[in-house]
């Protein structure tokens, strides 16, 4: 069920320039980001690999329009992010973006379904259609029998099945995943992973994710591995992703020029 | 819609958190319900006075010796019958001047007892004040002249010794004297805690004899009308103060005792329900605390809100509100409290209570500000978290 044409819905849904993003630590600038080119299309299917404190979930917080760049461009759906107030920030990561994140941030006391309404809250939407919409959601994701279960009495992988159908109620065109499968056994990670690839396949929802585990990332189409704050290797869109084993493998040492070049290539 | 919603959240978000925001409202549920008990009292106390009051009589000014004042000490008095005389030749209409001797004994009818107020006065009483008799009749100028021993009964003091039986015409025994009952007056209730229906008026010349005394405690004159008062009340000020020169003279008119009362009391409820008013600002103080923990302790879940496209404006009002339902439903149950305390009192104790509307709307007005007042700086810090911060926080 692909859904229905859009205006915008072909322009990529991240466009990346230059991306930085530093942090002041007690006077000292962090930068977690030191300039990063990126474009993903709608539909894509993305793991982003790197070791720890490499900048991973600083570019996923970027992404998601949950924090803004210190410096470059980023555009979502073709929207400068730039040019949007905090209001407007808001609203865009409620309609263009659904977030799993690795520890599922469920609201604890909260049944299934009303976790999963929560965005459509903040869109204003009407009470019974948000539960008609959470229920169908949590279905899609085999939770159609777990609605006034609270995360107390699921198991983690449920949980993050509930926090997959709170990322899709809304109908994005891009869910962001931060280790979506980090807390879960092999088992309920690949469970999970089923669903993301589902939706990628069936909805056209693009899928980007953070992941430490090799069979995780070799699942996605394209692969960007990262490392000090730069894109050091990009498996590249469609045709790249034909052999996501090569392109892993001609990694490490890659650098600054490097990644560059793979974004020039992308655009 | 959305305003439907962050209340909804917001109770739910109480209702979690039960027993803390019940300890939270506290603070405010006493606040709110002592303001209203005390001003319920004030204002009950203020109205039976005043009521009291106008119930003497009209037009009625009091003469007393000495300087009148709240706290001022009572003073000798140095007035006697003469002076009776020589203020109705300054009024002009002896009618309308009359006296007053008091002095608490013991009457016995039979067996029965009953510890009294003997008022010595004289024929002119029911001309200035509202006395109506049940039965019999007043005192006469003869019985004054002659120094009768007769005496009017208050309703209290005729049903304690006589009961069911008419008194008129019967003895009673006061402080050993034998007086005969000529008359029994209606209930009037009490002015200044004098209650009135537990007196015995004699002639105040019996009663002077009676008491060994030759003083008299004060004279009481009723001018023609409203306008008459303040030129009649000099007069007899000005006439005792050439007659009596270096010494004070006190006049005080039902109005004035109005004014005063109505001042004193109208001061102390206020300062009372300040008093009050502190705890419930104390109460806010609670509740500013309260949020500020809260909004620490949910500063994940505000975290994950904003990521899901909560604006800062959608969770300062859900904490905004949370505040101000928790100030409100303790204001409501402060008020409920209060008014069941107030009718409490005034049940089972002499302490008139009176609600009035705009004590409650002031109670509840206060308890919605001060939920606003004080639940606008956590509401505002947790609408300015950092969303990406404030989902890493443990
Ligand atoms: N709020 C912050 N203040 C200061 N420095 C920060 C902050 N957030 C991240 N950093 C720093 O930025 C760098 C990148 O952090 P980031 O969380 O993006 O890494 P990551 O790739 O997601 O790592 P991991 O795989 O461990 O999750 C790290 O060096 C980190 O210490
Ligand atoms: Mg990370």
């Amino acid at each position: 069920m692909i859904r229905g044409e859009r205006p915008g819905r072909e322009a990529p849904a991240f466009e990346a320039v230059g991306l930085t993003r530093s942090y002041q630590l007690e006077g000292i600038a962090v930068d977690a980001l030191r300039g990063v080119d990126l474009r993903i299309g709608p539909g894509e299917s993305v793991a982003i690999v790197g070791p720890s404190g490499s900048g991973k979930s600083t570019l996923m917080h970027l992404l998601g329009c949950l924090d803004r760049p210190t410096s470059g461009t980023l555009r979502v759906n073709g929207t400068d992010v730039s040019t949007l107030s905090d209001t407007e920030l808001a609203e865009l990561r409620n309609r263009a973006v659904g977030f799993v994140f690795q520890s599922f941030h469920l609201l604890a006391r909260t049944p299934a379904i009303d976790n999963v309404a929560l965005p459509l809250i903040y869109r204003g939407v009407p009470r019974a259609e948000r539960r008609e919409r959470a229920r169908a959601a949590l279905e899609s994701v085999g939770l159609g029998h777990r609605l006034g279960h609270r995360p107390s009495q699921m198991s983690g992988g449920e949980q993050q099945r509930v926090a997959i159908a709170r990322a899709l109620v809304g109908d994005p065109r891009v869910v962001l995943a931060d280790e979506p499968t980090g807390n879960l056994d092999s088992r309920n990670g690949a469970e999970v992973m089923a669903i993301l690839e589902r939706l990628n396949a069936e909805r056209g929802v693009a899928i980007v994710l953070v992941t430490h585990e090799p069979e995780v990332a070799a699942r996605a189409r394209r692969q960007i591995h990262v490392r000090d704050g730069l894109i050091e290797l990009d498996s590249g869109t469609a045709g790249g992703s034909e052999e996501p084993g090569g392109s892993r493998t001609g990694g490490p040492g890659g650098g600054e020029g490097g990644s560059r070049t793979e974004a020039g290539e992308a655009e | 819609m959305r305003t439907a919603e962050a209340f909804r959240m917001a109770l739910e978000a109480l209702r979690t958190n039960r027993l803390r925001s019940a300890l939270t409202m506290l603070g405010v549920i006493i606040g709110v319900s002592a303001v209203v008990v005390l001003v319920a009292v004030g204002t009950g106390a203020k109205n039976a006075v005043e009521s009291e009051i106008a119930g003497l009589g009209s037009n009625i000014i009091l003469v007393v010796p000495g300087r009148l004042g709240v706290g001022a000490l009572p003073t000798q008095s140095r007035l006697d019958l003469s002076d009776v005389a020589y203020v109705r030749r300054v009024v002009g209409d002896p009618g309308k001047v009359t006296v007053s001797v008091n002095s608490g004994e013991t009457v016995r009818v039979g067996r029965a007892e009953a510890f009294v107020t003997v008022v010595g006065t004289d024929e002119n009483l029911p001309n200035i004040f509202d006395r109506p008799l049940r039965r019999g009749r007043y005192l006469s100028e003869t019985d004054v002249d002659t120094r009768r021993r007769v005496a009017v009964l208050g309703s209290e003091v005729a049903e304690k010794l006589f009961g069911d039986v008419d008194p008129v015409g019967r003895q009673a025994t006061i402080s050993g004297a034998r007086f005969r009952v000529v008359g029994v007056y209606e209930a009037v209730g009490a002015t200044f805690g004098v209650a009135r229906d537990q007196e015995i008026h004699v002639p105040v010349t019996t009663a002077q004899r009676l008491l060994g005394v030759t003083r008299i405690n004060g004279i009481a004159v009723g001018a023609s009308g409203p306008d008459q008062i303040e030129p009649l009340q000099q007069r007899v000020v000005d006439a005792l103060a050439e007659r009596y020169p270096g010494e004070r003279f006190s006049a005080v008119t039902q109005t004035q005792l109005l004014g005063t009362i109505g001042t004193v009391l109208g001061m102390l409820t206020g300062v009372l329900a300040a008093i009050a008013g502190i705890s419930l600002l104390v109460g806010g103080v609670g509740v500013s605390n309260i949020m500020l923990v809260s909004v620490r302790e949910r500063t994940r879940e505000i975290g994950l809100r904003k990521a899901l496209g909560a604006r800062q404006r959608d969770v300062l009002a859900q904490f905004l509100i949370e505040a101000v339902l928790l100030t409100t439903i303790g204001g409501v149950t402060g008020i409920l409290l209060g008014v069941g305390g107030a009718l409490l009192i005034a049940a089972l104790s002499p302490v008139p209570a009176a609600i009035t509307w705009w004590s409650l709307a002031l109670a509840f007005g206060v308890s919605v500000a001060v939920g606003v007042f004080f639940g606008v700086a956590p509401a505002r810090r947790a609408g300015r978290l950092d969303p990406v911060v404030a989902l890493r926080a443990e």
